[in-house]
């Protein structure tokens, strides 16, 4: 339609003089019908992600600065008061420390660990068929999910539980250990979860990552005389450095918001020890009905959330 | 019109209704699940408890069908789930105001829920049906009107296992706290990862504080308030703590106490680890359908040495409230009356093997079981005795109680260093 329009005008051929604004305006909306074209396209999206993520965030934020929300009908605002009070709490203080204890052993082992299971699995030198079945016990982990795994180590790791079984008959240990309930054990305990739960997901991006570094490379490695750690440090890593820092970084964005393992298995417990910022967050909201600092804990959280994805959206564009 | 702009256009409808209809998806995801009616012209009413999946297989629901066909034009829909999911979504919808119609409520809720504006004032619907309120055992009010009816009762005595006490030269399960303490050494002495006592006190779900910790002050007729504010430091208080910190000094509870929940308690128990618990009655067919072979029985709990006054016996209840929000009050208080009815109420009781709410209800396991009869006589002999019920977020006070009971535990504090610092805790909630 567009096109025969433009035809018309410039051969002159169409209505008489008076009907040309008419026909200048429908050119107008016409091309402005089809600039608008991209942004119709990402309309449905651009709704969904306003009233899912921008509208409840503005809404937390805007709770974030008064008395108190939802259970105070008439709320007043404070301003940062909430701030200062959460900045200042002693058991938000713990929940940092223990957050970015969790948080880096965490993402450090699945790195390590995912790395080690990738060049396993990706070895000429077991059959195909032993290579399958490797890979289906290693990925095992990820394919429960949170409820199950706290259920299954909580199991595992009961004072009268099958770890402390196979301790006491190797003779490791004389009575049974409290994993979870310990003081001394507990952050270390529900760490080695979250690390048992989360290595799958780096092992196969490292995978995928080490079947698409080209072969010519290893063997002009190889011609040039280096030895196999020689090309471990200067063929594979470099290959798999953009995918390692793109997986550090979102699993130190994941695994900084972890709450159902630690509320599933200690709770945040014993005392505080394994109390972190989403399970502070969760007892303010829901044990305390405190919502409005709640919601002043979750700014903070997604404001460090926030560093993370900036360098996260950095490396993601020098990378294109 | 050339066949692009056809399509053009037809394009952009079509997005524009996706659009529209994602936003309204959204925006009906939001909406009351508690809006009235559906499209024949009958009542819903959304009921939420985690009391069905505690009950026989299609035994609730049976007694909502009674409801549904003495009441027609009537629908009630159960939505059921574990008592925290339910507590987490009672929560969630008084917090956006689409509560169900009729909720399943803990006494610890009450003055939450009530504070939020999310009750409905059940004095005013009982006298707006005209209801004989004298029928009620018992109702949890604030500020002078109820908002929460107990439907039925669960009492809380304690479980002692007969065989390991027999074993451990136990002739019979302990009243006095030397006598539980002697024979929870006993027991631990038996070895074989056997411990006299188990006490859960996972901060998850702290009800332990309650159940199994302020128990031992009211088993001796103390108390932890005085004119409804904290009174952590009194005597009751102080010596209940210190003995059970000489329970934890001498190794008899069970390992793993820090994160250990009411469940694994009974687990424990049940797998006869442990000698003695403090449990909920309702736990009875539990046990005896996860072990059949084990041989157990109640008693009160332990008093103080000397001690000869009324046992204070701690309990929990059922309760049943109507939603603020509701736009079918009356609806729900004939749910909320045929509930609380006597022929109605004593078949729930006996379902749940608890004890009524309704004073004219006789569950029948009373003269049926001998476990039961004698809970009965627990529960008549003493006084129910749970004074987290009603005050303000009861669960947090636990919570901070749990805290610095474990510390205190540790070694990190002493028994008054922790009392004084939950008694400055708990205030500040008040």
């Amino acid at each position: 339609m567009t096109a025969l329009f433009d035809r018309d005008t410039r051969s002159g051929i169409g209505p008489d003089p008076a009907g040309r604004p008419a026909l200048q305006r429908r050119a107008a909306l016409s091309r402005t019908y089809r600039r608008s074209e991209p942004y119709r396209f990402i309309l449905p999206t651009a709704v969904l992600l306003f009233v899912l993520m921008v509208i409840p965030i503005i809404m937390v934020i805007g709770y974030s600065v008064m008395d108190n929300v939802i259970t105070n009908r008439s709320p007043e605002f404070v301003g940062l008061a909430n701030y200062v009070a959460v900045l200042g709490d002693r058991i938000f203080h713990t929940a940092v420390g223990n957050t970015l204890i969790f948080t880096i052993v965490s993402v450090v082992a699945h790195l390590v660990l995912g790395l080690v299971f990738a060049l396993l699995l990706n070895t000429t030198l077991i059959s195909r068929a032993g290579i399958a079945i490797f890979r289906v016990i290693y990925i095992l982990p990820w394919l429960f999910t949170v409820a199950i795994i706290a259920v299954l180590w909580r199991l595992l790791l009961n004072p009268n539980g099958v770890v402390n079984y196979l301790l006491q008959s190797a003779g490791a240990v004389e009575s049974g250990v409290e994993w979870l309930s310990s003081p001394d054990l507990a952050l270390a305990a529900v760490t080695f979860i979250n690390i048992w739960a989360g290595y799958p997901f780096f092992m196969i991006s490292m995978l995928a990552g080490l079947q698409g570094i080209p072969r010519d490379l290893y063997e002009a490695a190889t011609v040039d005389g280096a030895s196999p750690w020689q090309r471990f440090t200067n063929v594979t890593l470099p290959q798999l450095t953009p995918i390692i820092i793109s997986m550090t970084l979102l699993d130190l964005i994941w695994t900084s918001q972890q709450f159902a393992l630690i509320w599933m298995t200690t709770g945040g417990g014993p005392i505080n020890v394994t109390e972190m910022l989403s399970t502070f967050t969760y007892k303010l909201a829901f044990s305390r009905y405190e919502f409005a600092q709640a919601s002043t804990s979750a700014v903070i959280i997604l404001l460090l959330s926030m560093v993370l994805a900036f360098f996260y959206v950095r490396h993601q564009k020098a990378r294109d | 019109m050339s066949k692009d702009a056809q399509g053009s256009r037809t394009a952009l409808t079509v997005i524009g209704a996706t659009a529209i209809a994602a936003t309204v998806l959204v925006a009906s995801g939001c909406a009351a699940p508690g809006d009235p009616g559906s499209s024949d012209g009958d009542v819903v009413l959304e009921l939420a408890q985690w009391w069905e999946p505690e009950l026989p297989d299609g035994a609730f629901r049976e007694l909502i069908d009674e409801f549904e066909a003495e009441n027609p034009g009537i629908t009630v829909e159960l939505l059921s789930g574990p008592y925290a999911s339910t507590k987490e979504q009672l929560f969630a919808g008084a917090a956006a105001g689409t509560m169900s119609d009729v909720v399943g409520l803990d006494g610890a809720w009450v003055s939450d829920f009530k504070d939020q504006g999310a009750l409905a004032d059940l004095s005013a619907l009982m006298a707006e049906a005209d209801y004989d309120e004298s029928q009620l055992a018992s109702q949890i009010q604030l500020d002078g009107a109820t908002y929460m009816i107990p439907v039925v009762n669960f009492v809380y005595p304690m479980f002692t296992n007969d065989d390991l006490l027999a074993e451990a030269g136990v002739d019979a399960p302990p009243s006095t706290r030397s006598e539980f303490a002697a024979a929870a050494a006993a027991l631990t002495e038996l070895g074989g990862n056997t411990s006299g006592w188990i006490l859960p006190l996972s901060l998850e779900a702290p009800n332990g504080i309650q159940n199994d910790v302020m128990s031992w002050v009211w088993a001796s007729g103390g108390s932890m308030l005085a004119d409804g504010q904290p009174d952590l430091t009194n005597d009751e208080v102080t010596s209940a703590v210190e003995y059970i910190k000489g329970l934890w000094d001498d190794g008899v509870i069970a390992p793993g106490a820090f994160t250990m929940k009411e469940q694994d308690k009974v687990e424990e128990f049940t797998n006869g680890r442990v000698g003695m618990m403090i449990s909920s009655l309702a736990h009875i067919n539990l046990i005896r359908e996860s072990n059949p072979e084990l041989s157990f029985s109640i008693s009160a709990l332990p008093a103080e040495d000397g001690f000869d006054g009324e046992r204070g016996i701690p309990y929990a209840s059922w309760g049943i409230g109507v939603s603020e929000s509701s736009e079918n009050k009356a609806e729900a208080w004939k749910l909320v009356e045929f509930l609380m009815s006597e022929d109605v109420n004593s078949r729930l009781s006996s379902i749940a093997n608890a004890f009524p709410g309704n004073t004219a209800s006789v569950p029948d396991f009373v003269e049926g079981d001998e476990l039961f009869a004698t809970a009965f006589d627990i529960y008549q002999s003493g006084y129910p005795a749970n004074e987290f019920t009603g005050l303000p977020v009861a669960e947090q006070l636990m919570r901070l109680f749990d805290e610095q009971f474990q510390r205190m535990l540790e070694g990190d504090q002493s028994v008054d260093e922790m009392l004084s610092t939950t008694q400055e805790a708990w205030m500040n909630e008040f």
